[in-house]
């Protein structure tokens, strides 16, 4: 087959052709999907909220907290239950120190500041080594290594290897020094956010009621 | 060619990892476990076919000299709306290979294969180019990860095979997979000798 000659004028059209006609199908696709793809990215979110949280009754509206000091907000999701108290915040906390790069995790605070669960967003740290971090902090059978029902308020939440009490991924103790950084800082934003310290007293005050007339 | 011949050359003959030597990249780097290797590979024989059909069409209206640029352009569309529509619509599947399908525009397979065959031929010559060469790449990927994630893991396809302590660390980084394909182009050479 004879291909048209390359001069300028052919050369001109057809990328003109392949690009107009690309870009118009990416176009298309693009709107085509937007809306189906924010709904895809909330209920992936929502369900993972769902499995890091104590049980909840419905979620509250998520809002942004700026740490001080730190120039990324962290998103909170607030989650209540039937009285519509406060019973956990799930945290999209991050931190910067993987050993590639960005780690973003969901951190679930139940209502006195214990870590209730969390979920690694996303991540490229090197497979079978720091991406081992989701199974690794959350095995319930090894307590020197879970992180789950913890407090990170705790003076030895760190690493064996600084003079933690909590045992580092083996190899892998950039990515687990991360990880714990990453859940600090989730915990550190959501002491000092005041809508939760009245919420908590609120628990408080309620079950002293309860108990009295029990 | 005929068709047969055309199909069955991408999966042997002219395996694209172990002959041709395309894709080095996204093998070296996907390569970890053997699940890993086969939704590689799927996704890309996907790619594969459709941008060499694709290509095959409209291949006879663009001048020689620009040949290149668009054929990336058609492909690299081609994967973004593949990208997308799986995001929308296909989240739980778009979760375990969202990741690998940008690797696919930068995989020289796709692009080898559009100048060298589709732009040359016929569509379902084409088809038979793009799905032989593909389940080829399917096969070495599968073959390399599940070599890889049994030394270095003592897992296949996440069935321990034995403890996952005496596994060797080395091939599940990127050192390993030079060695283990080293050893597996080796082998294969020797016997096609034969």
């Amino acid at each position: 087959m004879a291909l048209p000659a390359s001069n300028f004028k052919n050369m001109f059209l057809a990328l003109f052709a392949v690009t107009f006609v690309a870009s118009a199908i990416l176009g298309v696709v693009n709107e085509a999907t937007k809306s189906a793809i924010i709904k895809a990215d909330i209920e992936q979110q929502n369900s993972a909220i769902a499995t890091i949280l104590p049980p909840f009754s419905y979620l509250g509206s998520a809002y942004k907290v700026l740490p001080s000091g730190e120039q990324d907000s962290l998103q909170f999701f607030p989650a209540y239950g039937k009285d519509s108290m406060r019973i956990g915040t799930a945290v999209k906390s991050y931190s910067r120190k993987g050993f590639s790069g960005l780690i973003t995790v969901m951190v679930g605070l139940s209502s006195n500041g214990n870590i209730s669960g969390f979920k690694i967003l996303d991540h490229k740290e090197t497979p079978g080594l720091g991406s081992r971090m989701a199974l690794w902090f959350s095995d319930k059978s090894k307590p020197k290594q879970s992180v789950l029902g913890i407090n990170p308020e705790i003076s030895n939440f760190a690493v064996v290897k600084d003079g933690g009490s909590i045992d580092a991924i083996t190899a892998a103790t950039i990515s687990s020094r991360a990880f714990l950084e990453s859940v600090k800082r989730a915990h550190k934003a959501w002491k000092n956010d005041t809508s939760n310290q009245k919420t908590s007293t609120a628990v408080k005050t309620e079950l002293s009621i309860k108990g009295g007339t029990q | 060619m005929n068709r047969m011949q055309t199909f069955l050359n991408g999966l042997m003959k002219e395996n694209p990892i172990f002959v041709i030597m395309l894709g080095m990249c996204p093998t070296l780097g996907v390569s970890s476990n053997a699940i890993n290797g086969i939704g590689m590979g799927l996704a890309t024989t996907f790619v594969l076919v459709m941008s060499n059909l694709i290509v095959s069409l409209v291949a006879g209206y663009i001048p020689d000299k620009v040949r290149i640029p668009s054929y990336v352009v058609i492909i690299a569309t081609f994967v973004t709306v593949v990208q997308l529509t799986m995001q929308a619509w296909l989240p739980s599947l778009y979760a375990s290979l969202g990741l690998f399908i940008p690797l696919i525009v930068v995989n020289c397979i796709v692009l080898g294969r559009a100048e060298a065959f589709a732009c040359k031929n016929g569509a379902v010559l084409s088809i038979l180019d793009g799905l032989g060469m593909g389940f080829g790449f399917t096969f070495a990927l599968t073959l390399l990860g599940s070599i890889r994630e049994l030394l270095g893991t003592g897992k296949v396809f996440d069935l321990v095979i034995y403890p996952e302590q005496y596994g060797s660390l080395l091939f599940v980084l990127a050192p390993g997979a030079f060695i283990v394909l080293g050893y597996l182009i080796a082998i294969i050479n020797r016997i096609k000798k034969t």
